[in-house]
């Protein structure tokens, strides 16, 4: 995912001579074709975030698109300050993007994992927040972020995440994409737990039960359409985010479920616990620790629908 | 010269009435950058009130922010509202904070600060933003000394120095205060003229409450090793006021109906 946001970025660059681009001492040779073309429109802003973040805000007052690249927590938490004032409070078109979000740096251990990202950046006033599954849905995130004229937070993978087809392509900050019909359940999925979440759904249906999925790539402004047609017509709801249980999508759906009358759907939702995690282990292994596998989903959707 | 004294003799004037009817606090850091803040308005940057939005204008950052009330009267006589609206100060539903708000809600204010540490960086992207987009404005960003406590600050002097840009002034309202004590005792902060120039910036001291030479170092031509410049002003916090001055229960006390007629008299505004 890094790779093609580095390769959208140049592009987008090259259209838009406002496009700036500030990373944080990462990305070693990632950023080569986009220096090598806009050599005074990148800035390696160092180990000091908070810095970052001003500097992009006042390139934004100054009429310029910038996008602050660097790894999840060290964008979002350890400047969450300059987020809210800077970017936020003055609302100006900032562009942020973390890399490696959720478990992707599950080996690195809890200082570089970022389970908390969602909640922290859908509070503040005036923050788009979106978290797209794969490559295809990054390059349509990035472009229509750069669009927006007030600040945007992307949370995006690492590296190899697949690509999934979806039987619908078209992209709209805050409508979640339909990846495929299904009459029984609807799974819900942001961000890039889609492949399993499809798996999932391959289980489900060996079961007999025709699961719908939806991406949302969107989590801020929440696509209440779509959730309330979803509660309408299913009697279970499964959000699935790479993410602490609270406060991210399945959160944000939970407080919009709050404010209406009762609904037909049952929300579940498939999250990390809430705990840092001081065992060391891969990605996958942290997935597994959580529950986020396509087995687990699976199951415990089958259940919630038998039972209803 | 004397008319800019004069500007700043009735600037200080109206900012205690203000906080006198208004109960609005932080004078003594007010009254201390009242004359930076006439020299950079009334003489040295490139700033139009009837076009407060080209591109081509000088940026002055309060980052100081809590010196908002001798902002907002310094912009109000410069023309970029009418003085009349200063009669909302501190009323339900109006927009004179204790802190400038954001460029959106009040013409003349670069950045929406109040949170310390947050105006260099921001100074510092649009001094980068006048390079990537060929403009020569400059920008200047007024801290007070008690701010340079924030790391941010520092994280913004080295990228400026990397970077070389020479078109930001950082100028220090070096009042020797903070909110509870001396600055010097709470995190050493001297010698501060010597930090600055560590941080590879073109660093200098002066009186700043003496209209001369702040015009002189603020039209100052650009240094040929294209470094960013630092100017501590050493100022007096409460400045103006002879029982005010550096007296620091005046950065929360509001001044009585007797000690406003007084601080007026010193200030040669009653006849």
């Amino acid at each position: 995912m890094r790779n093609a946001f580095a390769d959208e970025a140049t592009k987008l660059s090259a259209e838009d001579s406002r496009i700036v681009l500030l990373s944080g001492d990462i990305g070693n040779r990632l950023f080569d074709k986009f220096k090598g073309q806009n050599g005074r429109r990148f800035f390696n802003c160092g180990v000091a975030e908070a810095n970052m973040m001003g500097v992009a805000a006042g390139m934004a007052l100054s009429g310029l698109r910038p996008i602050i690249y660097t790894i999840t927590p060290f964008t979002t938490t350890r400047c969450y300050e300059q987020i809210r004032v800077d970017a936020c409070y003055q609302n100006v078109p900032v562009t942020i993007v973390g890399t490696g979000s959720g478990l992707s740096y599950a080996d690195l251990g809890p200082t570089h994992h970022s389970c908390e990202d969602l909640a922290i950046m859908r509070v503040l006033p005036n923050m788009t927040v979106l978290a797209p599954a794969d490559e295809v849905e990054l390059r349509q995130c990035l472009r229509a972020a750069l669009q927006q004229e007030g600040p945007v937070y992307i949370r995006i993978g690492k590296k190899g995440e697949a690509v999934t087809p979806k039987k619908d392509d078209h992209f709209e900050i805050g409508r979640s994409i339909t990846v495929k019909e299904g009459s029984d359940v609807c799974l819900v999925s942001t961000g890039i737990l889609l492949p399993i979440v499809v798996k999932a759904s391959e289980i489900l249906s060996s079961q007999g039960v025709n699961a719908r999925v939806e991406s949302f790539h969107t989590v801020k402004p929440l696509d209440e359409k779509t959730i309330m047609n979803v509660f309408t017509d299913y009697p279970v709801v499964a959000v699935v985010e790479e993410h602490n249980k609270i406060g991210g999508l399945a959160g944000s759906i939970a407080e919009w479920l709050a404010r209406q009358a009762p609904m037909k759907g049952r929300l579940i939702s498939f999250g990390t616990d809430d705990e840092f995690m001081h065992e060391v282990g891969s990605q996958s292994y942290a997935r597994k620790k959580y529950g986020l596998t396509e087995e687990n989903i699976a199951h415990q959707v089958l259940a919630a629908y038998k039972h209803t | 010269m004397e008319k800019l004294q004069e500007i700043a003799s009735e600037i200080r004037g109206r900012i205690i009435s203000t906080s006198h009817r208004t109960k609005t606090p932080h004078l003594g850091s007010c009254l201390s950058c009242v004359d930076i803040l006439v020299a950079v308005y009334f003489h040295s940057l490139q700033i139009d009130p009837k076009k407060p939005r080209d591109p081509e204008r000088d940026r002055f950052i309060l980052s100081k922010g809590h010196g908002a009330a001798a902002l907002f009267q310094v912009l109000a006589m410069k023309g970029f509202y009418p003085e009349s609206m200063l009669d909302s100060y501190g009323e339900d539903g109006g927009i004179f904070a204790e802190h400038p708000p954001t460029p959106d809600h009040l013409a003349g204010i670069e950045a929406a600060t109040g949170s310390l540490g947050h105006g260099l960086p921001i100074g510092l992207g649009m001094a980068l933003s006048a390079r990537i987009q060929k403009q020569s404005y400059k920008v200047v960003a007024l801290l007070s000394d008690g701010e340079c406590n924030e790391g941010s600050v520092w994280e913004a002097a080295m990228m400026a120095a990397a970077q070389k840009v020479d078109n930001l002034m950082v100028v220090i309202d070096f009042n020797k205060w903070q909110a509870t004590g001396r600055s010097e005792e709470i995190l050493a902060l001297t010698p501060l003229v010597d930090k600055w120039r560590a941080f590879g910036w073109d660093a200098c001291e002066i009186n700043g409450h003496d209209m001369g030479a702040l015009v002189e170092v603020l039209t100052k031509e650009k240094n040929s090793e294209g470094k960013p410049v630092a100017v501590i002003a050493h100022t007096v916090k409460g400045k103006g006021v002879s029982f005010m001055e550096d007296d620091n229960n005046w950065h929360y006390r509001i001044p009585s109906k007797e000690e406003l007629v007084s601080a007026h008299k010193e200030l040669g505004l009653v006849k």
